[in-house]
């Protein structure tokens, strides 16, 4: 595959495909959106299976002048790697999600695509300035489809969604064109290498997290999500949840970690302080939600708060755990973001007190929402539960009372959603109209399974997905451990027999505190 | 320097002088009859020195041999870059024009005169070198665009803004003829390489007068904050291909011939104006983008829109360096395809009994019964707003760099942190357009026939503020450092 632009070719597909779709009737627009997207999906594969393992740390490179200021830089690594895969496994679901939308199907399609191209973008942007580019015009597409085709309140929900995140990137702009100048160039792999000088750091650090923050979200500017989530279509949910807010995600992992490592370090007490608010805040708050989609975005605040936590406890274990967290809560709470609609399609209603008793007239229904609920506690055999496991073993060695928080986030976790579940599936029927849905059709199961499948792949045998990432995030560790922030489990290794001094070391660890 | 050389120089100009008065002969013969032909011809006039002004631009041109006059005058690729964008501009003035006034059938023979003495005008401000020469380029551009402001005779609301933009031009005439002769009297000499080289490094109390007054005369001219007033009346009751000759063309010339005097003249103090012009600056892109939250008719919402975009440009100004000069020009020529295409999408939108539609509530649902140029009115928002991939972005992200690597970073936070404001009733306008159903919060549009000559002009616009733009970037990158660098090899 050397040689070959296939990044180029990914982030082409989905743009032609956009443009067909705006000049196609509706039944075309799906048959072209659905065609372009798996085309994608292809050669993501494609893209995943000749990815060489252990090889350069950057890999299917391309590099072209064509502009000025800035060059048409892309490249992966296994990171990136990771969630390109992620999102084009997701486009073709939310394209066969999206069968309930009957109006303005064209431009539906079309700004659906456009987004496709601009995630592949984000996660495979070399050059700062095209990340920036790709990064902030998925503002576009996404106020367009909360704007036009979500639910009552979605001027609103669009207008919030659209400024705070404006809001958020502008300073990061900023803060790229400082570092820009500082550094002569404008390459991300350079960049990652360039020492800036500490006190700079901090400031380029904020205005990054200003960005970040927003998008990831973080406690207490998470507040436009519940709403983008609630107002918008199930595709865009799934959108916004799986793809959308890893790229806050993908944003530290990327920049702000490898790029400020002294700047991180410092600041890391504020994004401990915050994530440990977000995860009980916004669990309680979880707990309390009448509305499905709500309790579900606030959920994805509280995964996201770990996913901060893991990458900021400076270990290799943190960050991967980070990792699988995100694209294990891409599938889950796309998965269930796709569970919600798939009732509210039957019935047009996100009430949780308008169900009940679902799992005797849709059974395999109530199948699917289970294995995701549990997937979404961190239940051991799916994908929750490595990452949160890897997360919050990471973050044990870094502070022993930010992992005591963090964990009560997935008792939470497990309290709000085991809660939601009994609310929907089991208990009585109550609602006669909600007894009398059918069960999943083909289509729902053809979105459904794969997701299924991957959850408990990704909880089975989690090594597929974290081989690719390993060297990555090793080099990462190497390129921040300077910068690491002491530990309050003050190990004192003491003059322990030579044959035993493995158990040991970790009997003094296990009674530091 | 011989004087056939330096007539040589001013080819261009003196092109547009004698093609205007043939055609004022033409239109005083032939009457409102041949007001097609004249601007055809017109067009062709101002085509042909776009022509005789390109080599300058390419060329890079710059130094001794590219004054004319003994200094009156400087014909360099700077001046080259800013005539360009105005004939271009001129010449969308004169493609919209036709089919919208001959509705009422208010067009008239007078109106491609006026544009090209206007144009001359500006030809004239954008090389001027000499006070003497940048007053008789400024009134001349004035004058017509008095006339043009009120060339609906019939109509109350454009001889208001006739009469507005007269009395306040005026004024802010006046003014900056006070700041010259101050200048001229503390400096000896009105030649800008004159006042600087007598200036030096440092500033009298008279002198200092002397610029703060030039300064706000010509922030009168650019529309900046706090000279703006006068803007929002004069767009709104001005005929709409006016106004977007207005919001363009003026606007180039006006911040071309700002940046020489601030550059060149004042060069050698710029600590003296740069605070000056930071405040006009953030001013401008705070008032313009408050001012336009409020606006229920959408040329004055076009009117804040283009006080906002001055705020920007002056922040490449503010910087003082090469770099700043050449993002100007950058943010300029994108701005000028942007605002026509925005207010070409303007004046083809009519009601039922087929008059224009200003009010920003029609607007709603626009997306269904004018997709084609709802579509092109949301790039130019986007665009607008500065979101990327939209070339919008790239002016504003050329003219923050530009701050950044001057060391005006406070500058730049709050310059980028103000578009967010901005950012609002853009996306307000793209929501009337695409969320809301037709005729939801007014009296809707009716699908009309437009002229084709609109549909072109507007599809090449959105062509050129579209991602498509980028690729643009390299020679106009390249154009606009040679531009700036003529501007600063005089110094």
């Amino acid at each position: 595959m050397e040689g070959f632009p296939i990044l180029s070719l990914m982030l082409l597909v989905p743009l032609l495909g956009a443009i067909a779709c705006l000049f196609v009737d509706g039944r075309t627009a799906r048959t072209v959106a659905l065609a372009a997207t798996l085309i994608d999906l292809v050669l993501g594969i494609v893209l995943w299976a000749s990815f060489d393992i252990g090889g350069a740390q950057w890999q299917f490179t391309e590099r072209a002048g064509v502009f000025s200021g800035f060059g048409w830089a892309l490249g992966i690594d296994g990171i990136a790697l990771m969630l390109i895969v992620l999102s084009v496994f997701l486009m073709p679901i939310c394209i066969l999600a999206s069968a309930s939308i009957n109006k303005r199907v064209g431009e539906y399609m079309a700004a659906f695509l456009f987004m496709e191209t601009l995630m592949i973008g984000v996660f495979a942007a070399q050059d700062i300035f095209l990340f920036y580019i790709f990064f902030e015009a998925g503002l576009i597409p996404m106020y367009l489809i909360i704007g036009i085709w979500g639910g009552d309140n979605r001027i609103y929900a669009s207008y919030k969604f659209f400024l705070y995140t404006l809001l958020g990137s502008l300073l990061m702009l900023v803060a790229m064109l400082w570092m820009a100048n500082e550094a002569g160039t404008s390459d991300i792999p350079t960049l990652m290498a360039y020492d800036f000088p500490p006190a700079a750091q901090t400031w380029l650090f904020l205005a990054f997290f200003a960005s970040f923050a927003v998008k990831m979200p973080m406690w207490p500017v998470h507040t436009w999500l519940p709403d983008a989530h609630v107002q918008a279509p199930t595709a865009g949910s799934v959108i916004l949840a799986g793809v959308l807010l890893k790229m806050g995600g993908y944003g530290f992992i990327r920049f702000s970690l490898p790029m400020f490592p002294e700047g991180s370090a410092q600041l890391a007490w504020l994004v401990f302080a915050l994530s440990m608010i977000a995860v009980v805040v916004t669990s309680l708050i979880a707990l309390v939600q009448h509305d499905m989609k709500k309790l579900i975005a606030y959920s994805s605040v509280a995964h996201m708060a770990i996913v901060t936590m893991g990458l900021f406890a400076f270990n290799v274990q943190g960050l991967e755990g980070a990792m699988i967290v995100m694209l294990s809560h891409g599938l889950v709470s796309g998965a269930l973001f796709l569970c919600v609609g798939v009732i509210y399609d039957r019935l047009h209603t996100r009430e949780i007190a308008r169900y009940g008793g679902l799992s005797i007239n849709m059974p395999r229904y109530a199948l699917f929402f289970l294995l995701f609920t549990m997937a979404s506690i961190g239940l051991p055999g799916t994908s929750g539960f490595v990452g949160e496991f890897l997360s919050l073993a990471g973050i044990y060695q870094v502070s022993s009372w930010v992992s005591l928080v963090g964990t009560t986030g997935i008792i939470l976790g497990a309290a709000y959603m085991l809660y939601l579940y009994r609310r929907v599936a089991y208990g009585e029927q109550r609602n006669a109209d909600a007894a009398a849905m059918p069960d999943l059709s083909v289509r729902e199961y053809v979105m459904l399974a794969p997701i299924a499948a991957a959850v408990l792949w990704m909880g089975v045998y989690p090594e597929s997905f974290l081989a690719p990432m390993r060297q990555d995030i090793q080099l990462l560790d190497a390129r921040i451990s300077r910068a690491q922030p002491g530990s309050d489990a003050r190990l004192a290794i003491g003059s322990a027999n030579p044959a035993e001094a493995g158990t040991e070391t970790e009997a003094a660890h296990g009674g530091a505190h | 320097m011989d004087f056939s050389s330096s007539l040589a120089l001013v080819a261009p100009e003196i092109v547009l002088s004698l093609s205007g008065l043939a055609l004022l002969l033409v239109a005083a013969w032939a009457g409102d009859g041949a007001s097609r032909l004249i601007s055809v011809l017109a067009c062709v006039a101002l085509g042909a020195t776009f022509c005789m002004a390109l080599p300058s631009v390419l060329q890079g041109a710059s130094g001794a041999d590219r004054i004319a006059f003994d200094g009156q005058f400087t014909a360099d690729a700077f001046a080259g870059l800013a005539k360009l964008l105005i004939y271009l501009a001129s010449i969308a003035a004169l493609i919209v024009a036709p089919a919208f006034l001959e509705r009422t059938g208010s067009m008239r023979a007078e109106y491609p005169v006026l544009v090209l003495f206007s144009a001359l005008g500006m030809s004239i401000m954008a090389s001027a070198s000499d006070l003497l020469t940048l007053y008789i380029g400024l009134e001349m551009q004035s004058l017509s665009a008095y006339v043009l402001a009120a060339f609906l005779r019939s109509d109350g609301r454009s001889a208001e803004a006739g009469l507005k933009y007269f009395v306040l031009g005026a004024l802010a005439s006046g003014i900056l003829l006070f700041g010259m002769s101050l200048t001229y009297g503390f400096a000896g000499t009105t030649s800008f390489a004159g006042i600087r080289a007598s200036l030096g490094n440092g500033l009298s109390t008279g002198a200092l007068f002397g610029l703060v007054f030039v300064l706000a005369g010509l922030a009168f001219k650019i529309s900046a904050v706090p000279f703006h007033m006068w803007t929002p009346d004069v767009y709104e009751g001005a005929p709409t291909p006016v106004t977007a000759f207005f919001a363009s063309a003026p606007k180039v010339a006006a911040i071309a011939l700002t940046a020489r005097v601030a550059l060149e003249a004042f060069g050698g103090v710029a600590d003296a104006w740069r605070q000056i012009v930071v405040f006009a600056a953030l001013a401008s892109i705070i008032v313009g983008a408050l001012g336009a939250i409020g606006q229920a008719n959408i040329k004055r919402l076009l009117a804040y829109s283009s006080i906002n975009n001055v705020g920007f440009v002056l922040i490449g100004l503010a910087c003082g360096t090469a770099a700043g000069a050449s993002a100007m020009l950058v943010y300029l020529a994108i701005y000028v395809p942007m605002t026509i295409a925005g207010f070409v999408a303007v004046l083809m939108l009519r009601d039922a009994d087929g008059d224009p539609i200003e009010a920003v509530a029609d607007l709603a649902g626009l997306s269904r019964t004018h997709p084609g140029v709802a579509w092109c009115l949301m790039i130019v928002m986007f665009s607008l707003a500065g979101i990327p991939p939209m070339f919008g972005f790239w002016g504003k992200f050329v003219v923050f760099q530009a701050a950044v690597e001057a060391d005006l970073l406070v500058l730049a936070a709050v310059g980028v942190a103000s578009s967010v404001i901005g950012a609002f009733y853009y996306i307000k306008i793209v929501k009337l357009m695409f969320f809301d159903e037709p005729g939801q919060s007014g009296a809707g549009v009716i699908q009309r026939d437009s002229d084709s000559a609109h549909w072109a002009l507007l599809a090449l616009c959105t062509v050129l503020i579209s991602p498509l733009g980028f690729l643009a970037t390299g020679w106009l990158g390249t154009l606009a450092d040679q531009a700036a660098a003529a501007l600063f090899l005089v110094a």
